[in-house]
């Protein structure tokens, strides 16, 4: 259980913003802070690892407190044993990849662990290559198991995957979902993909303006609940035309492209790279398999 | 035949002085690339002042400082019996102070050149700061700790002023190559003079060919 209440006056490119978060987090869960870029969400996850100071506040974690402000607790990033996966994944150049795992061992820790973590995600070939010859995804592993080695209790996750195309998306984030049953993490995730979002989360934390906007299960909060539709999907719009009487919306979704008819009316609030919803009401989908 | 005393001496004081600079620019840099006190932009500014000053004059101040005739230099004489003027200990102490930008520059760079992150996640991966420091981030600006040390041994051996300040002429003691240099051409032997100035050129330019070919990789790329 994490419950952590924030308070930092940042200075971002747009200017000053204050943060002011609450968030409680069950055992196990995988939450997701989600929000514009700018909003504080990678602030929150430094402040949890003690890189960055809260300028108030509580962090408490299964009942030990990493931060309180009012009586002056503030561990240091080593006394709070998570785990931290960078958006630069802060790999070490000068050490191979399994030398990367094991200098995150614990004095007398046992080594079986770094077998473990680099065969759950599939490193064996690489691990004597050194983090610069590797592709993105591959240094994404070789992150996401470096940060696992001290079996921490808590893993944070800073846009893991924004670096990556889609296909390598989709495997890291079940290597990331595996991890985290696996280990039973309890997992806090920066992301701006609402697919990922969906596909991987319990929870998600809405962020604006330093401030949570909404929370709960990722569908209902990224589907209208107006909305009872028997299936939809999440895109993005790449394009509207006008057809005669009607609108013509195509709409990315993953890697496929649909295109959507749509009354004048629905596509007063839509801009070109707007989220949207795809939805069928009434329909039955037909399933092909190919 | 030349005589061969000046050489080693140089020799020794240079690489006396790099091992020293090494020791005192390593934490001084860490502090410079990483500390946001107040006072950093004054101790930058005394870490290069070597730079631009002439050496005479540093020279000259720490003439007055180390001699016995002053409270300080007279403090070090009659507590550790030490007397600094005219003596080799003297020497490294001035080319210390003299060569100090030329280590602390280049490791201060290597280290501000460093991504956060690395820093950051060998704290999250719970160990201290110095074995972060030795374990991750000296290892990975080696080019600059070459760049530093080579920098600073040669410097050590082309440097005058200052020796001549403090350390004077003292033949097996204070009497490097660059000085030995003038009192040839001073009595005018120009054939020592120049065998001295000739194995100066050739030396310096061998060490920094060195550096250049390594930093470079080009050694690196032979080799394979």
């Amino acid at each position: 259980m994490i419950k952590a209440t924030i308070h930092k006056a940042l200075n971002t490119a747009v200017g000053s913003m204050k943060l002011n978060v609450q968030l409680s987090i069950e055992s196990g869960q995988l939450v997701t802070l989600y929000g514009p870029s700018g909003v504080g969400k990678t602030s929150i996850l430094r402040i949890i690892a003690g890189l960055l100071s809260a300028d108030s506040g509580q962090i408490e974690v299964d009942g030990v407190f990493w931060l309180d402000h009012e009586k002056k607790i503030d561990f240091s990033p080593q006394q709070r044993k998570i785990g931290y996966v960078f958006q630069d994944y802060a790999l070490f150049p000068n050490m191979t990849v399994r030398e990367n795992l094991e200098f995150a061992l614990e004095k007398g820790q046992d080594k079986n662990i770094i077998e473990e973590l680099i065969s759950i995600v599939a490193l064996d070939e690489l691990q004597n290559r050194k983090p610069n010859t590797l592709s993105g995804g591959q240094q994404q592993r070789v992150a996401l198991a470096r940060a696992l080695v001290r079996k921490p209790k808590v893993l944070l996750l800073d846009e893991p995957l924004s670096a990556l195309d889609i296909k390598m998306r989709s495997k890291l984030q079940d290597y990331i979902l595996k991890v985290h049953r696996e280990y039973k993490l309890t997992t806090i995730l920066v992301s701006h993909d609402i697919g990922e979002i969906i596909k991987m989360s319990d929870k998600v934390y809405c962020l604006e303006d330093g401030k949570v906007t909404k929370v709960g299960d990722s569908l209902s909060v990224f589907t209208d609940n107006r909305l009872s539709g028997k299936f939809q999907f999440t895109g993005e719009v790449i394009n509207i035309e006008s057809e005669d009487v009607v609108f013509i919306v195509t709409v990315l979704i993953g890697n496929n492209v649909v295109r959507v008819i749509a009354q004048e009316s629905e596509i007063v609030d839509l801009a070109i790279g707007d989220k949207v919803i795809v939805a069928s009401k009434a329909f039955n989908p037909v399933l092909l398999k190919v | 035949m030349i005589d061969w005393a000046p050489i080693i001496l140089t020799t020794k004081l240079a690489l006396v002085t790099t091992i020293v600079l090494l020791i005192i620019s390593i934490p001084l840099a860490y502090w410079l690339a990483y500390s946001k006190s107040r006072i950093k932009p004054i101790v930058e500014t005394l870490v290069s002042m070597p730079l631009v000053l002439p050496p005479t004059v540093l020279g000259f101040y720490l003439l007055m400082a180390f001699s016995p005739g002053n409270s300080f230099g007279s403090w070090l004489q009659d507590v550790f019996g030490i007397r600094l003027i005219f003596s080799f200990s003297g020497l490294v102490i001035g080319s210390v102070i003299y060569s100090l930008p030329f280590m602390v520059g280049p490791i201060q760079s290597g280290l501000s050149g460093l991504p956060n992150s690395l820093q950051e996640a060998s704290y999250v991966l719970g160990k201290s700061k110095l074995k972060t420091l030795f374990s991750v981030l000296l290892p990975n600006i080696k080019p600059s700790l070459l760049t530093g040390l080579v920098l600073a041994f040669a410097h050590t051996v082309g440097e005058f002023g200052v020796v001549l300040m403090i350390g004077g002429n003292i033949p097996e003691k204070t009497k490097v190559v660059s000085i030995a240099i003038y009192d040839e051409v001073e009595a005018l032997n120009y054939s020592n003079a120049n065998m001295y100035s000739l194995l100066l050129f050739i030396i310096t330019f061998i060490i920094l060919l060195f550096v250049y070919l390594i930093n470079g990789g080009y050694l690196k790329r032979f080799w394979k």
